[in-house]
C-alpha cells in the first residue's frame, strides 16, 4: 500500500527519523497561518501518490506567507501531470507546507527488499534528486549497498561505510549514521516494502533531514499496522479497483478493450499476453481466485463491464479442484444477471470440462466457446474486431 | 522417478482442522498421499476423518514418523508453523498459505539456512509426483507419470502446462509450484539442480513471471549446469510497470523484472521459449525431439 509523503514523514518521525517541520492543509486559506508558524519561508508541496511532482509544477518555494497562499491556491485542485501519473494526471486534494531548510548537499537513501539476497538492503548515493534506477543505469558504482537482518538492524560498520561513501563529515557524519539506523529500524517496524528518501539533505548547520519520503507498506503485513491502514487514500486509486478489492478480487485496469476474467494470477497474466499475441489489447488483469464461484464471477462481470472501453470479454478458467460444470453454471447465471450485450468467449479446461461445455451450449446464451487458450484468444480478438 | 516427495512420503498437515486444510487433505488422500497426522495447537487428541491430531509437530513426528508437512494455517501464524516443522526435523515443508509478510519470510529463510529442511512456498500450489503422492492443492488427475520435470511460480498456469504435456503424452516426473511470493523457500535453481540429478527426469518445463531476477539467475545456472532440454514460458509480457499482478512477487519495479529481460536472458542461455502460453507443451516436445529424445 502506498501512502502520501506527509503520512510517510509522520510515520518516520515517530521512529526517530528527522523530517522538516510541516503542516498539512486542504484549504489554501490555511496556508498563511501555516507559513507564519513555520518561519515565513516555506515549501508548498502537492500530495499525490506519484513522483516527479516538482517538474510537474506541484512543488514551489514561497518566500513569504503571501506567496505561500498564492501557491497553495494554484496547487490545490490542480490536476497534476507527472511522468508517473499518466496523461490523465491526478487531482491534488492535499498540500504539505514545510519549513524551507538551509540545504548544503542533496543525497539519496533508500531501503528495499533484495529478493536475491533474501535481506533488506539500504542503498545510498551522492546523486540526490536523481531516480535510483537512472543512477544504477548510468553510474552503478555510485550506489552503495548494505544488507541487514531485520532482527539485528544495520551494523555500525555498515552505516559508517555508507556515511564515508557519501562523503559526510563532522556533525553531518554523526547525524547521518543516526539517520540510517533510525531508517533501517523504521523499515522493519512498519513492514515497509519500499522506503525512499530522495533527496536526503544535509544542512549548512550540520543536520541530516528527510526532505522527501516515499513509503510503501507490505500489503500482507497490513494487519499488523492498523494505524497505517487508516492512511489509505482511495482517491488515489481507480474506483473499479477499489470496488474489486472490497470483494477480494485482484483487478487492475489497463488501456485495451478486451475484458478478461481468469482464475489464478499467472494464468491471468498469460491470458493478457495471448490476447496481445493475437493482435488484441487486454482491458484489465483480473484474477477471480482459485474457486471461481458464481457469486465471484458475477461481481467480476459487473466490474469488468463498468469499464466503458470493454468491447468483448474472454473468460478463461482452468478448473482444478473446482469443477468446470460448476464454473459454467456460474458464468451463465452471471451473464444473464448482468444482461451481457457484448461478445463473450468462454474457455474452460480441466475437471468435468465436457459437462461444463454442455452447460454453456444449453444455456441459450449467445456465447462463443473457445477450445484451448489460443483458439479463445483468437476468437475474442476477432469478435471485438468485427463489433467495432 | 521424482524429486523430494514419493510414495514413501509421510505427511503431517498443519492446520488440518481448518476448512481448507481438511478439504485438501482429503483430496490428497484420495490421490494416494499418506496423510499420517494433523497439527492444531489445543486440539491434540481429536481426529479428522480418522487422521489423528496433535498439539505440536514434534508430537506428530514422534508418534507417526511424519517426514513432510503441508501447511494451511492463516498468514499471521504461517512463519511460526514453518519454523515449528523445521525444528521437529521435517525434511520437506510445503506452505500453501498466501499473504505471509515478506519480513517474516526473511526471518524464516535466515533460520532455515544450515538446516536440512526444504521449504516449498508460501503462496504455492504444492508439489506432486504423479502416480505417487501430492502435497498441495493441484488437481491430481490432470497429471500422468513420465519424464518431464515442471517448475513454476504460478498455480493455474502450471495446471495449464501440465494439461498440455499430458495431452501430448509427455508425463511428469515431479511438478513443483514454487509460489508467487517475493521470497520463496525453494527457487528455480533448487528445482533445476534436483531435476538435473534425477535420473528419471529427461526434460524440464520452467514457468516464470515478471518481478525479481530469479529467471535470469536460473538462465545462468542452466547454461552452466543443466544438460537436459529446458522449455520456458514467462507470463506478464503485457503487464504494466509498478503494478502488483496478483502475486506479491509479480511486479516490475524500477524498470527491473520485465518479461522481455527474462526472455532475453533465457534465450541467450539457449533455452526454448514458448511464444504463447498455449505452446508450452509443444515447445517442450520440440526441444526433446531436437535431441531425439521422443
Amino acid at each position: 500500500m502506498k501512502i502520501h509523503e506527509y503520512q510517510g514523514k509522520e510515520v518516520l518521525a515517530k521512529h526517530g527519523v528527522p523530517v522538516p517541520r510541516g503542516i498539512v492543509i486542504t484549504e489554501a486559506s490555511e496556508a498563511r497561518a501555516a507559513a507564519e508558524e513555520l518561519g515565513g519561508r516555506v515549501v508548498v508541496k502537492a500530495q499525490i501518490h506519484a513522483g516527479g511532482r516538482g517538474k510537474g509544477g506541484g512543488v514551489k518555494l514561497a518566500d513569504n506567507p503571501d506567496e505561500a497562499v498564492e501557491f497553495a491556491e494554484e496547487i490545490l485542485g490542480m490536476t497534476l501531470i507527472t511522468k508517473q501519473t499518466g496523461p490523465e494526471g491526478k487531482l491534488v486534494r492535499t498540500v504539505l507546507i514545510e519549513e524551507a531548510l538551509p540545504i548544503d548537499r542533496e543525497l539519496y537513501l533508500g531501503v528495499v527488499l533484495d529478493r536475491s539476497e533474501g535481506f533488506p538492503v539500504m542503498m545510498a548515493s551522492r546523486f540526490g534528486g536523481m531516480a535510483i534506477e537512472e543512477v544504477a543505469e548510468e553510474n552503478p558504482d555510485a550506489i552503495l549497498k548494505a544488507h541487514f537482518d531485520p532482527d539485528v538492524g544495520l551494523h555500525p560498520y555498515l552505516s559508517r561505510k555508507l556515511a564515508f561513501g557519501l562523503g559526510l563529515e563532522g556533525d553531518a557524519f554523526k547525524q547521518g549514521i543516526k539517520f540510517m539506523h533510525a531508517l533501517a529500524k523504521a523499515y522493519c517496524e512498519t513492514d515497509a516494502s519500499l522506503l525512499e528518501i530522495n533527496p536526503l539533505v544535509t544542512t549548512t548547520d550540520g543536520r541530516v533531514i528527510a526532505l522527501d519520503a516515499k513509503m510503501n507498506i507490505d500489503d500482507s503485513a497490513m494487519y499488523r499496522h492498523p494505524d497505517i491502514a487508516e492512511m489509505r487514500d482511495i482517491h488515489e486509486e481507480d474506483p473499479l479497483e477499489v470496488e474489486a478489492s472490497e470483494f477480494d478480487l485482484n483487478y487492475i485496469k489497463l488501456d485495451g478493450d478486451i475484458g478478461c476474467m481468469v482464475n489464478g494470477a499467472g494464468l491471468a497474466m498469460a491470458t493478457m499476453d495471448i490476447i496481445n499475441h493475437y493482435g488484441g489489447e487486454p482491458a484489465n488483469f483480473l484474477d477471480v481466485g482459485g474457486d471461481a464461484s458464481q457469486e465471484r464471477v458475477a461481481v467480476a462481470f459487473r466490474i469488468l463491464l463498468s469499464d466503458p472501453s470493454v468491447k468483448g470479454v474472454l473468460v478463461n478458467i482452468f478448473g482444478g479442484i473446482v469443477r468446470c460444470d460448476m464454473v459454467a453454471r456460474g458464468v451463465v447465471a452471471a451473464a444473464e444477471e448482468v444482461k451481457l450485450k457484448i461478445p463473450l468467449v468462454v474457455r474452460l479446461e480441466g475437471t468435468n470440462v465436457e459437462e461444463g461445455r454442455q452447460v454453456l451450449a444449453d444455456s441459450g446464451l449467445d456465447l462463443i466457446v473457445g477450445k484451448g487458450m489460443a483458439d479463445a484468444a483468437e476468437k475474442v480478438v476477432e469478435a471485438v474486431g468485427r463489433a467495432s | 522417478m521424482s524429486i523430494w516427495v514419493n510414495s514413501g512420503t509421510k505427511v503431517v498437515v498443519q492446520g488440518l482442522t481448518g476448512k481448507e486444510g481438511r478439504f485438501h487433505a482429503e483430496k490428497c488422500r484420495e490421490y494416494g498421499t499418506k496423510i499420517v497426522a494433523g497439527v492444531t495447537p489445543g486440539k491434540g487428541g481429536q481426529n479428522v476423518d480418522g487422521v489423528p491430531v496433535f498439539n505440536t509437530v514434534e508430537d506428530a513426528v514422534s508418534e507417526t514418523g511424519a517426514n513432510a508437512s503441508l501447511i494451511f494455517v492463516p498468514p499471521p501464524f504461517a512463519a511460526d508453523a514453518i519454523l515449528e516443522a523445521a525444528d521437529a526435523g521435517i525434511e520437506v515443508v510445503v506452505c500453501i498459505t498466501e499473504g505471509i509478510p515478506a519480513l517474516d519470510m526473511v526471518r524464516v529463510q535466515r533460520i532455515l539456512q544450515g538446516l536440512p529442511t526444504r521449504l516449498i512456498g508460501g503462496n504455492c500450489p504444492g508439489i506432486i509426483t504423479p502416480g505417487e503422492t501430492k502435497l498441495g492443492i493441484m488437481p491430481g488427475h490432470i497429471t500422468i507419470p513420465g519424464p518431464i520435470g515442471v517448475v513454476s511460480r504460478s498455480g493455474t498456469l502450471t495446471y495449464e502446462a501440465i494439461g498440455q504435456l499430458t495431452a501430448l503424452e509427455l508425463g511428469q516426473s515431479t511438478a513443483v509450484g514454487i509460489g508467487g511470493d517475493a521470497l520463496p523457500g525453494t527457487n528455480f535453481i533448487d528445482c533445476l539442480e534436483a531435476f538435473e540429478e534425477d535420473k528419471d527426469t529427461e526434460g524440464i518445463v520452467m514457468i516464470g513471471e515478471i518481478g525479481g531476477s530469479a529467471e535470469e539467475d536460473a538462465a545462468e545456472f542452466i547454461e552452466q549446469f543443466v544438460s537436459k532440454p529446458v522449455a520456458a514460458f514467462i507470463a506478464g509480457q503485457t503487464a504494466p510497470p509498478g503494478r502488483r499482478m496478483g502475486h506479491a512477487g509479480a511486479i516490475i519495479s524500477g524498470g527491473k523484472g520485465t518479461a522481455a529481460d527474462k526472455i532475453a536472458a533465457l534465450k541467450a542461455a539457449g533455452i526454448a521459449i514458448a511464444a504463447t502460453p498455449a505452446e508450452i507443451g509443444t515447445t517442450m516436445k520440440r526441444a526433446m525431439q531436437s535431441r531425439s529424445m521422443v
